[in-house]
């Protein structure tokens, strides 16, 4: 961390007195928190304008979406532990909990792949379909983007690790880097899962009707 | 753990303490909670009697999901200020943009 001593990552004398490299980590954050609120935005104005279904009523799995959800807010905790076995200078834990992070962050993966295959060829949901379709898919297409971008990150540092001096104690501002952007995809999902699954499927809302097109 | 690693914990250990930061344990604590408000939400889903109501107890508990994995698995509530700057700005925009493009689509009318 920026104030802390110097096992946390000793950085050169800046004016903020904080670490360039962590600044501009959370300056991208900011801006990516705004790429996402455009993209759900755009769903949410959409959700009930499609001139036919289906509609997400018709096609969301709660429960496989709630699994899925799970698996990724685990994958932070596993996250946070491989961060902290890290500065504790445990390089073995350290790697049991970043190799369990990036088959979590897979395993979410997987299922948005299955979620996606289910749609397109038993929910007859595509892209194309409707406005539902294609805000749906832009939105967790570009979510699903930033987790497999995470996940290559992850293994990178895992592999670098076994090299003599690639990962240290001292020099994990690399991993916190990286700890930072994972969480944050996490907490992009936690809202996507409300805004678009939970809410979606909530009979209250706007569109929610099941679709007399959803087979 | 070599005496070099075990050095290494013990000054990270007395540095934890010293500066407040969460330790593994919290680490736990914190990802049960995350658990246990994600089964609340899906339970909460189907029951059908809440009716409405629904919206603003899930965004609640969304937002309490989202709070601690900010707070503590990214550090913010330890941190410098201006990092939670940077990240909040970007959040405060982007709620904007939403519910101003809501509104521009008479979104709360329907």
């Amino acid at each position: 961390m920026a104030h802390a001593p110097a096992i946390h990552g000793e950085h050169e004398p800046t004016t903020t007195g904080l670490n360039h490299r962590k600044l501009l980590m959370w300056a991208f954050l900011g801006s990516d928190c705004m790429f996402f609120g455009t993209l759900i935005a755009t769903y949410l104005v959409y959700k009930n304008k499609s001139l036919e279904g289906p509609l997400p009523i018709d096609v969301f799995d709660i429960p496989v979406t709630s699994v899925s959800t799970f698996v990724l807010l685990m994958s932070s905790m596993s996250m946070v532990m491989a961060y902290a076995w890290l500065t504790r200078g445990n390089l073995k834990a350290f790697r049991i909990w970043l190799a369990s992070t990036a088959i979590m962050g897979a395993t979410f993966l997987a299922f948005q792949v299955y979620e996606f295959y289910e749609f397109a060829n038993h929910g007859y949901l595509t892209p194309r379909t409707n406005l539902f379709g294609s805000t749906f898919f832009t939105l967790t297409g570009f979510h699903g983007a930033h987790v497999t971008l995470g996940v290559v990150w992850l293994l990178s540092i895992l592999f670098h690790s076994f090299r003599a001096g690639g990962v240290t104690p001292e020099k994990n501002l690399d991993v916190d880097l990286a700890a930072l952007y994972w969480h944050f995809v996490d907490i992009v999902w936690i809202v996507i899962f409300t805004v678009v699954y939970l809410f979606g499927v909530f009979e209250g809302f706007p569109g929610t009707v099941p679709s007399a097109a959803a087979h | 753990m070599s005496q070099e690693e075990s050095q290494v914990a013990d000054q990270h250990s007395a540095d934890a303490a010293h500066t407040g930061h969460p330790t593994p344990a919290t680490y736990f604590k914190v990802a049960m909670a995350l658990s246990i408000l994600t089964a609340i939400e899906v339970g909460i889903f189907y029951v059908t009697q809440i009716g409405y109501a629904i919206i603003p107890v899930l965004a609640i508990l969304s937002i309490g999901k989202f709070a601690l994995v900010v707070m503590y698995y990214m550090h913010l509530k330890f941190d410098s200020k201006i990092f939670s700057g940077m990240f909040f700005f970007g959040m405060f925009v982007a709620t904007g943009v939403i519910f101003a493009l809501m509104a521009l689509f008479s979104w709360f009318l329907l």
